[in-house]
């Protein structure tokens, strides 16, 4: 017997869960007859069941639906608004006794006949609103094949994953360490390889299409709009994109209640509507897409908008906010103050949404999964919500630092950037015992990791690196850390109570070399560290000034002090970014001093005559697009304009020019010269060389035939280069601009000439090549 | 049925613990400190890739602290609500059969003695206490809270 009620109870599910959406569509369409057979088969086969089961309470009402369905199905009635209520109603409560039926509880209480009068005709809709409750999807995945499994057991699949990873990490790491035969690396590999593909699998089998969660959406808001007395469409979109099942069930509270309140405070009445010009019926759209590894989730309504300024009146009233400050605020600062805790726009409170549960509860639930939320609203004409996730839990991006010898890892979601503690735009101050960082102009709390952990640590604070960080729900500080290493995917699992009774760490996690690393809580740290975290935005801007507003129009210079003490200037946009070396990894190579980066070798200049420092070298990486040069300095001084005239330079050469930067001369360093010297050509001695011209842009060139023409004794330039170039090597049918090169070398690709008249070399025809150019060379140098 | 004891040494007192929670017997050689974690937590080690959590039984106890600067340190190994904890000892003696159940200690113990104590054993070498691993792991604090 047992068995058959659980037979029962699952086939109620299942046809619940489809008629979730057939529903309201059936209300749209009253007349589409699939729709209403598919609700009638359902509350009948309930009735069929319930008879041999003997639940009387569920007999009656679905023989109360289904008589009522019936006449509607045989013409006799029309299915009108009321009536959809109160089928609706019916479903949800028999929803509710299957549930309690398959739970062993008791029967949900209440009387059943209000419900049923209201299915006669002309009835005043359901006597009270019904919570709805229908059964949750459970792993549901419309696919053609699918087996049902426990989630339990899928974690434990996940997790025994998750320890294999793990466990794969350490075995290359003894790999590593002892010499070992190339079958052995090579059978790892392949393990490896095929761990990761499983990884992925199961990672996969985790995921959910996240129509899961919108398709309870318009029924949801199909009752709220009715108990409102609104009209309200809603578009779903993005119902396929896939996310982690813990995110869904994650992002589940926040998205109602964003949805509720668009509906109770967005969208305006029909009456309110047709005032303000628009369309009686409201229009909620929900969509959801991937970026990257995030998902993002667009929830927008086309109401009244969030009016920014009686937000501002409502923060001031209710003392958050300083009526100074108040005039400061942009108008998207003006509609953020909406996740503040205890401000509402909501005249009244109603029984959808202002129960105290407000914004600010969303914000915080879904910074906590490390997502984002973010609100873009026009007055009068709607209001953009939009929600951004990870699209796992499990495995999360780290920044590993480092305190004396210890390592830590910090989430770099809550990462907002990195500066250097005595770099130039940066200044740190103490008052009254805290630490207050001025990082552009932005004053930013600041705290030393090493105090808030009680290590030691050598560092002086000047020394140190500042991580501004932004924990979930409150404003950024800035974390004194002593040294930064690396960019980490860590599989990151949850530590002992005893350690996450410290509050400051948010999991424990294993690095490549087996250690184990502790994760960082950044909220944690801050309340650790004594950094208030009110989200206090506003204040801690300070005036930048419009100067620092026009500058962006202006070219931007990074100026710096050459090794030779030098001021100089270099246009920001060349400069992707500034490495700091070991003096080891500065060599003399082919021709000139290299530096070593990674896993590159690129030129380096700006050292001159002097010498390098003894341990540490910072330079600047520069990148013209295609090429990189180093160039070194001795430290940076700021971020400049040039707004004065450059006076040039009398010859061409690593300095451009010079002119005021800030009042004092400072020289401008000419990166096409730089790249010209260093990256174009070997810094061979030039000028008795022959000059050959090669497209750059030719790989094959570049690569294959540079080093055979190089041998021969040219120098080699791009088609860019001005140089005047001896000979030009060309493929195929290219044009050469006459007279701007001597001597002209084709280069075809088959082995056999195309007719009589092609003069072309095959490209491999080595011989050929020589001769050549031996030629071609011999009439210049020689 | 008569249960299976682990005989341990904790701050110089053999003590036994019931086998059926321990999982092993290792030896620890890294430790990683856990800043402002509770004083009994030593630190963080790894275990064939899983992160255990090392308690220092002697802090535990409030009986002083386990030396662990000189390397390599037995440790017994448990689970307790899905997180492993290595419990540092002095000595891991041998495994003996319980011949009693374990019946209140009447005689007044120290104070650190009488919070992780469940009761005494009679095995064939004497009576022994035996230790709740879980108040082992919660610590001081515990109590206090």
């Amino acid at each position: 017997m047992d068995d058959l009620i659980a037979d029962f109870v699952a086939e109620c599910r299942e046809m619940l869960e489809a008629l979730g959406g057939e529903i309201v569509a059936w209300e749209a369409e009253p007349d589409d007859r699939a729709r209403l057979d598919s609700i009638f088969r359902f509350v009948h086969t309930v009735k069929g069941n319930c008879g041999f089961f003997e639940f009387p309470r569920l007999e009656a009402l679905s023989h109360a639906a289904e008589d009522a369905l019936a006449d509607v199905r045989a013409g006799r009635r029309v299915a009108d608004g009321p009536l959809v209520s109160a089928v609706l109603a019916i479903i949800d409560r028999i929803g509710e006794m299957v549930a309690a039926i398959d739970a062993g509880e008791e029967m949900p209480g209440g009387s059943d006949e209000a419900l049923i009068e209201a299915l006669a005709e002309g009835a005043e809709g359901p006597a009270a609103p019904v919570a709805t409750t229908i059964a949750e999807a459970q792993g549901k995945i419309a696919a053609p094949r699918t087996i049902r499994l426990s989630v339990e057991l899928l974690d434990r699949v996940m997790s025994g994953v998750s320890d294999m990873v793990l466990a794969r990490n350490e075995l290359a790491r003894r790999l590593r360490e002892s010499p070992t035969d190339v079958p052995i690396d090579g059978a790892f590999e392949r393990l490896s390889g095929i761990i990761a593909e499983m990884r992925d699998a199961i990672t996969r089998t985790r995921m959910q299409r996240i129509e899961n969660l919108f398709v309870g959406l318009p029924r949801m808001v199909r009752d709220l709009s009715a108990e409102l007395g609104k009209q309200v469409l809603v578009d779903i979109e993005g119902g396929d994109v896939e996310l982690d099942r813990e995110m869904i069930e994650m992002i589940r509270d926040p998205l109602t209640h964003i949805i509720r309140n668009a509906v109770d405070h967005g969208i305006e009445t029909p009456a309110e509507r047709l005032k303000a010009g628009k369309r009686e019926i409201g229009i909620l759209c929900v969509s959801a897409r991937q970026s990257g590894n995030q998902i993002l989730i667009d929830i927008q309504d086309d109401g009244r908008g969030i009016d920014g300024k009686k937000l501002v009146e409502k923060a001031i009233a209710a003392g958050t906010l300083d009526k100074g400050d108040a005039a400061q605020l942009l108008p998207r600062e003006q509609q953020a103050l909406i996740f503040e805790a205890g401000l509402s726009t909501a005249r009244e409170v109603t029984s959808i949404s202002g129960r105290g549960v407000g914004m600010d509860v969303v914000r915080s639930n879904v910074e906590r999964i490390g997502g984002i939320v973010e609100v873009d609203s026009k007055p009068g004409t709607g209001t953009r919500m939009t929600l951004r996730v990870p699209l796992t839990l499990t495995i999360i991006p780290a920044l590993t630092v480092s305190i004396g010898n210890q390592h830590f890892a910090i989430p770099r979601s809550a990462i907002e950037e990195i500066v250097r503690a005595n770099g130039a735009s940066v200044t740190l101050e103490r008052i009254g015992g805290a630490g207050v960082a001025t990082i552009r102009g932005r004053r930013v709390p600041e705290v030393a990791l090493a105090d808030i952990l009680g290590l030691d640590s050598p560092m002086k604070d000047e020394e140190r690196t500042l991580i501004v960080l932004r924990p979930a729900g409150g404003d950024v500080y800035a974390l004194a850390v002593d040294r930064i290493h690396d960019h980490e995917e860590l599989v990151v699992k949850p530590a002992a109570p005893a350690v996450m009774a410290t509050g400051l760490y948010a999991g424990t996690t294993l690095a490549d070399d087996g250690s184990p690393i502790l994760l960082f809580d950044p909220a944690g740290l801050a309340q650790v560290g004594g950094v208030k975290l009110e989200a206090q935005e506003r204040t801690a801007r300070i005036a930048e000034g419009p100067d620092l507003a026009a500058a962006s129009q202006a070219t931007q210079v990074i100026l710096f002090r050459g090794l030779d003490g030098a001021r100089r200037a270099l246009r920001l946009s060349v400069v992707d970014r500034i490495e700091e070396v070991q003096a080891g990894a500065i060599k003399p190579g082919a021709g000139q001093l290299r530096v070593q980066l990674g896993e590159s070798i690129l030129p380096l200049a700006g050292v001159g005559d002097n010498e390098l420092p003894a341990d540490k070298v910072r330079l600047f990486r520069l990148n013209d697009g295609c090429h990189e040069v180093g160039y070194c300095f001795q430290e940076v001084i700021d971020l400049s304009i040039l707004d004065h005239d450059v006076i040039e330079a009398d010859w061409p050469g690593e300095i451009s020019g010079v002119t005021l930067i800030d009042n004092e001369p400072a020289e401008l360093v000419d990166p096409h010269w730089l790249f010209a010297n260093h990256a174009g050509a070997a810094s061979r001695p030039t000028g008795e060389q022959p000059v050959c011209c090669l497209p750059g842009d030719d790989p094959w060139m570049q690569n294959m035939l540079r080093p055979i023409v190089e041998a021969a004794g040219y120098r080699v330039v791009g088609d860019n280069d001005e140089a005047e170039a001896d000979l030009v090597i060309v493929s195929g049918g290219t044009k050469v601009a006459k007279g701007a090169a001597g001597k002209t070398i084709r280069l075809r690709t088959e082995p056999d000439p195309a007719g009589a008249k092609d003069s072309s070399i095959y490209r491999y025809d080595r011989a050929a090549l020589l001769v050549a150019l031996k030629s071609a060379g011999g009439g210049r140098s020689r | 049925m008569n249960e299976l004891l682990l005989v341990v040494t904790i701050a110089g007192e053999r003590v036994a613990l019931l086998a059926d929670a321990v999982e092993s017997v290792v030896e620890l050689d890294t430790l990683i400190p856990v800043p402002r974690a509770a004083p009994h937590v030593a630190g963080l080690s790894a275990l064939r890739s899983r992160v255990l959590t090392v308690i220092d039984c002697m802090r535990s106890i409030d009986l002083g602290t386990t030396e662990c600067s000189d390397g390599i340190r037995e440790a017994v190994v448990v689970e307790l609500d899905g997180h492993h904890y290595a419990l540092l000892v002095d000595l891991v003696e041998d495994v003996v059969e319980a011949l009693s159940e374990p019946s209140p200690v009447r005689a007044a113990m120290g104070p650190g003695w009488e919070r992780i104590a469940t009761g005494m054993v009679e095995t064939e070498n004497g009576p022994l206490l035996v230790v709740d691993v879980a108040a082992l792991i919660s610590g001081l604090e515990a109590k206090a809270a």
